[in-house]
């Protein structure tokens, strides 16, 4: 009797350790879990919670590599209002629903204040809504347009030397016998190029004033010119030669992987790939001298008269709003945003700060020789749409827009606005 | 040999329930408690854990309503339905489920035969030989996804480099990509419809097989006239599992297509819906269009091929 008396006590006493376990309190109570979107922010909270002095300690929690991967799992959890969360690094386009959903608490005008001072305007403008301040910019990210040198004169197309239109890259790589690599898998990675190719032309994929309205009466904008422009050009390059094998499924890293190739030409791309080119250089998967024959310059343009709008993406820490700490949470934050560890950061990750001074710093300088061509797109980058339903947005559009080499201008945007806003209306299916 | 031989007994003539409760004995009436008693709380415990979630997706379904706006919430009774069912998407997918679903049966049942013979028949190895053949259905199913997905991709995949086809993009083309899904499929559960085969071939009386022999049947007569009749039962069962679980795909295609090229199936529909755009009345439809499919799946097994569950325990012989 003793023996299952003590047997069933217990039983109990785990259970009860199991489930406080579950409560999410651990590690005391100045132990702020982080969730983290880049290994290069490990780093970077780790020294700031050395500084603190023990004020406060980290819990890192990585999100999923993909855009779409650690939305998800961040939408699932605020739903969930899950209380041990404390900071979330929030890919800038998403911030809108989390943050009409209630999910994230709103900075102070102080503390806007505070975390807006000195920072780009791109950045900035992607990490409001509402004209609330809901993300503290970590970094700002943009796409330049990548180039060996070596092929220019055979492509008889020079970035170089004045701005040049995805027309005559098309024609150039294909005159060369090399590659332009873009990204034409269906992710987020399309959204983005499809924004920036109809931003370019002036146009937009939702209409103006359409963050403030219910789902069912969003109109996109897409049937327009801007849009057959985006279609046109995305067809073009998919079925020319100088699209590089396996275009409608290149991410980011197919289009590096391509750019490196021997045939590789041109390529647009987030600026990682400078600090990616030196691991693959050290790792000896591409000669030392590798980067002698690399240039860049500002994203292409759509039309030669008129500006293009490079692609805006980047990272903001925000609150959640069902932390249980979270003034400390803004404590730790004015740390893990501060100048030092955005410089450190964009060391480490390659990827640009969000604070304009970094950009004038000797070692960033030296490491990032484009830093100028950064902050210059940083400010001509268009975000893409702000949008409390972001989610149906973006997947309408990977829908619509994909793959590349079945677009046709004359159908494709009057469709692919349809689906967006039958979707939006709980309509039809994505 | 002109004749099929047979070893399910003739059937006993249909009891009336009023007539079986009259012939439980003491003992029955005790052990069947016994067996309440015994499963009862787990039986409990299942109806709380899966009931409450079925119950909760259906109430669901009848609202339009979006996890990030929960004010918006509208009862749309069968509105959900009615989109989905008139939604081409919807009938394409169901195509798409449909077709993997037949194809990777079919060649897993070939394949599993074969195999469930090797494994009956082997002399030597006999261990060995179960355990290499059964190591892939071990593998998680996102892993051997991802080992596939390797393996097919243009740019650091063998496939290519073996056949001599260059850079050709495998996932580029909605026909290829479902091929690599399929492929990729059948290696991984193969070896589950093997194992259920090699049951029923292990209840095959050798005295059949040897008789067959005595009156010159060849090898394929003693397949054909046999085994393949004494294994009918085995043979549905292992069908009827395989068919539910294909037709529920989604971990080999999420990491392999994403659902690109036109390959999602019905499961991605939902997760899509549900997951994606947290839009959980649509979701949840779709899941219940999807659980009705699989109970259909199911009830046309038991009752139109009549497979007989209880072969598989073993009940009869």
């Amino acid at each position: 009797m003793f023996r299952k008396t003590c047997v069933a006590s217990s039983a109990l006493v785990l259970l009860a350790a199991g489930l406080s376990g579950c409560g999410g309190d651990s590690g005391g109570s100045t132990t702020l879990t982080y969730y983290i979107a880049d290994a290069a922010q490990e780093d970077v909270a780790t020294r700031c919670a050395s500084e603190s002095g023990g004020a406060y300690a980290f819990n890192i929690q990585r999100l999923p590599n993909t855009a779409a991967g650690g939305r998800e799992q961040l939408l699932r959890r605020l739903a969930a209002e899950d209380r041990s969360m404390d900071i979330v690094s929030v890919d800038p386009p998403f911030m809108a629903e989390f943050a009409n959903a209630e999910f994230l608490r709103p900075f102070t005008d102080s503390e806007r204040q505070e975390f807006s001072r000195g920072v780009l305007e791109g950045p900035l403008l992607q990490s409001t809504f509402r004209d609330t301040l809901y993300s503290a910019p970590l970094y700002g990210n943009t796409q330049l347009l990548w180039y060996r040198k070596s092929v220019l004169a055979k492509a008889g197309v020079d970035p170089s030397k004045g701005p040049v239109t995805w027309d005559q890259l098309i024609k150039g790589a294909t005159q060369a016998g090399v590659t332009l690599a873009a990204q034409g898998r269906r992710n987020e990675s399309l959204m983005v190029w499809v924004n920036a190719l109809v931003s370019s032309s002036g146009g937009s994929i939702l209409q103006a004033g359409s963050e403030n309205l219910p789902a069912a009466e969003v109109k996109g904008g897409l049937d327009s010119p801007a849009g057959a422009a985006a279609a046109r050009i995305m067809h073009d390059l998919a079925v020319s030669p100088a699209a590089p094998a396996g275009f409608s499924t290149a991410g980011e890293e197919d289009s590096r992987a391509a750019f490196q190739a021997g045939n590789g030409g041109y390529m647009v791309n987030w600026p990682y790939v400078w600090a990616a080119f030196d691991s693959a250089i050290e790792e000896g998967t591409l000669p030392a001298n590798f980067k002698d024959d690399v240039g860049w310059a500002a994203y292409p343009r759509v039309e030669a008269g008129t500006e293009s709008a490079a692609p805006s993406g980047g990272l903001g820490l925000s609150v959640s709003a069902f932390s249980r700490r979270q003034d400390l949470a803004v404590e730790a934050i004015r740390c893990l945003v501060s100048a030092q560890s955005q410089k450190e950061f964009m060391i480490k990750a390659g990827n640009p700060a969000a604070l304009a001074a970094i950009f004038d710093d000797p070692e960033i300088r030296e490491k990032f020789p484009m830093a100028d061509e950064i902050r210059t797109g940083l400010d001509a980058a268009t975000p893409r749409p702000v949008s409390p339903y972001y989610g149906d947005v973006t997947g309408s559009i990977q829908t619509a827009f994909h793959p590349p080499d079945a677009l046709s201008p004359g159908t494709t945007p009057r469709e692919a606005n349809q689906l967006l806003e039958d979707v939006l209306s709980n309509k039809r299916l994505i | 040999m002109s004749t099929t031989t047979s070893a399910a007994p003739p059937r006993a003539p249909k009891e009336t329930r009023a007539a079986r409760r009259v012939r439980l004995t003491d003992r029955t009436r005790k052990e069947r408690n016994l067996g309440w008693m015994l499963a009862g709380p787990a039986f409990i415990a299942m109806v709380a854990v899966t009931g409450y979630p079925i119950l909760n997706a259906i109430w669901l379904s009848l609202f339009d309503f979006r996890l990030t706006d929960p004010s918006g919430r509208e009862f749309v009774f069968l509105g959900n339905y009615l989109t989905i069912l008139t939604d081409g998407l919807f009938w394409q997918q169901f195509g798409i489920t449909s077709l993997i679903t037949i194809v990777t049966v079919s060649v897993e049942l070939v394949l599993g035969f074969g195999l469930a013979m090797v494994m009956h028949r082997a002399l030597y190895l006999r261990t060995a030989l179960r355990t290499a053949i059964l190591i892939p259905y071990g593998i998680i199913t996102v892993v051997s996804s991802y080992a596939w997905a390797y393996a097919f991709s243009n740019t650091y995949g063998f496939v290519n480099g073996v056949f001599g086809l260059g850079e050709y993009d495998w996932f580029g083309g909605t026909w290829s990509a479902l091929f690599t899904v399929c492929v990729a499929e059948i290696w991984k559960t193969t070896p589950f419809m093997s194992l259920l085969l090699l049951a029923g071939l292990a209840q095959i009386p050798d005295d059949y097989l040897e008789a067959a022999k005595v009156d010159g049947a060849t090898a394929w007569q003693r397949v054909k006239r046999v085994i393949l009749p004494n294994m009918k039962a085995a043979i549905m069962v292992a069908l009827l599992f395989r068919t539910l679980d294909a037709f529920r795909i989604f971990d080999s295609i999420f990491i392999m297509t994403a659902g690109a090229q036109n390959t999602e199936t019905l499961s991605f529909l939902a997760y899509r819906q549900t997951i994606s755009r947290v839009m959980v009345g649509l979701g949840s439809a779709v899941s219940v269009i999807l659980a009705i499919l699989v109970v259909l799946i199911a009830v046309m097994f038991v009752k139109v091929f009549k497979t007989d569950l209880s072969q598989q325990r073993g009940d009869k012989k």
